[in-house]
């Protein structure tokens, strides 16, 4: 008996749910063995790791808090991806996003009705726009997106902790952080005595909104053509340079409104650990959504749950936080793997042929 | 101004930029055999971040820098091993399979330091490897104290350079690789294995990555943060492409790139041009992408950089 790949023609529709699930279960499989050579029983671990999550009334909102972020980063990637506009930069856009809406929010003189929906415009629109260059640079010059987004996450991070460190500092902080914003700039509050602000309900309406983009525009269409298949696009009329930049706009302005969510909901200024990876983690996100929006949420919802559950499960088995990290790095590996039968199957060939 | 020069270009500058561009030459050279080959590997930031990991603790252990430095290097070459079953064997796409490996290499270079170091008040150090005059070479004046009084590994990463250049084009090791990179349907016609050449040319890239990661342990700091890389895995990329895919320009590149690095570190420390110390560390990052920006245009890339190789697909 052998066996051979084929390429398949139509991927079946509940391999979206089927694939994403196979990963995270070979993940936690693969990850059990950490968690086993850090002298932790595997079953209390990653209970503590998931149940804390949802153990409490305000647990269960806060992972939805702390999903915000990483939905808006997600469909950023998954936008981009869907191009191969290689946008591995959300985190610097993020970044941008968050100052904007920071330095928006703390301005006197603007009426106070207004400062919400100017911050969320602010950061979209410094998330486009720190999001153009690379895309530019691809477009125009031809340099490698993956590195100039990379680079770019540093140079952002380096803009921030320099104003952070000088120009921007409160003053009335013994830490690198920017002045608070003003009282009427903080998002509102959709849920008493929880944290579910504003942001959160952005997030959870882009991502429909992303998905009637990609499935029911001409531009939403012409991201994935020019994706899937730059020559035919190229001969269909489609400009690929317009649509590399259109797509870069709209996934950086959604990593930038990640930025307004935290600054707006959560801390109320910018600080130097104001994202811990987001950008990051939306890169996997993305991929095990198999980049598709509805996904995303669904995605970001588990490594909510795993990224803040990873300190619960630390503080009770003394197994490394970090396990986190590997997680995310497995299941972005086992998720690529998966992929393959999306376009192949295999088939068991017997000995007659 | 003059005095700023003066401040500058001391012999203790032109040696710093050496010994800074030790990991980048190691790491450069590294990049190059894997994508001649016709792999991208993004897991370069991963990879150099593991075998700091791995080299420190093995070194912090045994006492023995040769050790940490041969386990840096076999936790690259086990890592791009597993890009090359990632992006050889299976076919996946090379950038995001590199960016998985960086995850992952990072993630358990993080894991691993606090399972085996906890969260102790003071940083565990090493006796870090102290530089080795060569006879003779060393008395010269200005160049003996430049170049022959460094550590035994940036020798071997100048020696690196030119064994480099003799196995990619006067071998015919280093011919069925670079075939493999611009023609692979070719070298498989002439019975060059395809996979094993990609696979041989990724974890030699790993082994070096690593060897490059352990260096700014053992050498630069003495200690591993989770800062320890920050970036410069990165820069390596784009010192390839500077390089033209060839290991002089490449090594030159590095030390080009060492130059600026060294500069804004003086700069940062005489405090003759008063800036946020951050605006120093973002230069090198912000020189890379605008060389990237007059390079890139007429760079020429092995041809199937990026491509996967399939038998039956023609």
């Amino acid at each position: 008996m052998a066996f051979r790949l084929e390429l398949r023609e139509k991927t079946p529709i509940w391999f979206n749910i089927v694939l994403p699930l196979s990963a995270v279960m070979a993940t936690l499989l693969l990850c059990s063995g950490l968690v086993a050579l850090a002298g932790a029983n595997v079953f209390h671990a990653y209970s503590e790791l998931f149940l804390s999550a949802v153990s409490s009334r305000f647990n269960l909102v806060e992972t939805f808090v702390k999903a915000a972020p990483l939905i808006f980063t997600g469909l950023a990637v998954a936008v981009a991806f869907r191009a191969k506009f290689w946008n591995i930069g959300a985190e610097g856009q993020l970044l941008a996003g968050a100052m904007a809406a920071a330095y928006i929010g703390g301005i006197e003189s603007l009426p106070s009705f207004s400062l919400v929906p100017l911050m969320i415009i602010a950061s979209a629109l410094a998330g486009a726009g720190w999001a153009m260059l690379p895309a530019i640079l691809r477009t125009r010059f031809k340099v490698d997106d993956v590195v100039t987004t990379l680079l770019l996450n540093f140079v952002m991070f380096y803009v921030m902790t320099a104003l952070l460190d000088g120009p921007w500092k409160d003053p009335l902080s013994g830490y690198p952080d920017s002045p608070d914003i003003r009282m009427d700039a903080e998002f509102p509050i959709l849920l008493h005595a929880t944290r579910l602000h504003l942001g959160v309900l952005l997030s959870l309406l882009a991502a429909p909104m992303v998905w009637w983009f990609i499935r029911r525009t001409t531009l939403g269409f012409s991201i994935s053509v020019v994706g899937e298949n730059p020559s035919a696009s190229a001969y269909a009329g489609i400009s690929i340079t317009r649509i590399l930049i259109y797509t870069a706009l709209i996934s950086g302005s959604l990593a930038g409104l990640a930025g307004a969510g935290e600054v707006g909901g959560l801390h109320f200024q910018v600080m130097s650990g104001i994202s811990p990876g987001y950008g990051y983690t939306g890169i996997v996100i993305a991929m095990l959504a198999r980049l598709n929006p509805i996904g995303v949420v669904l995605a970001a919802l588990f490594f909510a749950v795993v990224v803040t559950g990873a300190e619960a499960m630390s503080r009770a088995t003394g197994v490394p936080v970090y396990l986190a990290d590997v997680i995310q790095g497995t299941a972005l590996v086992t998720m690529l793997i998966a992929q393959l039968f999306t376009t192949y199957r295999i088939r068991t060939l017997t000995t007659q042929g | 101004m003059e005095e700023i020069i003066s401040q500058i270009f001391q012999v203790g500058f032109f040696a710093a930029i050496i010994r800074i561009a030790t990991p980048f030459v190691f790491a450069t050279i590294g990049e190059l055999f894997a994508e001649r080959s016709g792999v991208l590997n993004l897991g370069i930031e991963g990879i150099m971040m593991f075998g700091a990991m791995t080299g420190f603790s093995t070194a912090y252990f045994t006492s023995s820098l040769w050790l940490g430095i041969l386990a840096a290097m076999l936790t690259g070459m086990l890592m791009a091993a597993l890009m090359g079953f990632l992006t050889v064997s299976l076919g996946l796409s090379q950038h995001v399979s590199g960016i998985g490996i960086t995850m992952l290499s990072t993630g358990f270079a993080f894991f691993f330091y606090r399972l085996i170091f906890g969260q102790p008040s003071t940083l565990p150090n090493i006796k870090a490897f102290t530089p080795v005059g060569i006879p003779v070479l060393k008395d010269i004046p200005w160049i003996g104290p430049v170049l022959f009084e460094q550590t035994t590994l940036t020798y071997l990463a100048f020696a690196v350079v030119p064994l480099a250049a003799f196995l990619l084009y006067k071998t015919p090791w280093g011919l069925n690789l670079r075939t493999v990179g611009e023609n692979p349907h070719a070298a498989d016609s002439a019975g060059v294995s395809v996979s094993a050449m990609r696979y041989q040319g990724l974890i030699i890239s790993g082994a070096l990555m690593g060897i490059a990661g352990a260096f700014l342990v053992m050498v630069q700091f003495n200690a591993f943060t989770f800062g320890v890389i920050s970036g410069r895995g990165w820069i390596c990329i784009a010192l390839v492409v500077f390089g033209q895919w060839g290991p002089w320009k490449s090594a030159a590149g590095a030390l080009l790139f060492a130059m600026i690095d060294a500069l804004q570190l003086r700069l940062q420390a005489s405090s003759i041009i008063d800036l946020p110390y951050q605006v120093f560390l973002m230069m090198p990052f912000v020189l890379t992408i605008v060389t990237m920006m007059l390079v890139s245009r007429n760079a020429r890339a092995p041809s199937a950089l990026l491509i996967p190789f399939r038998k039956e697909e023609r």
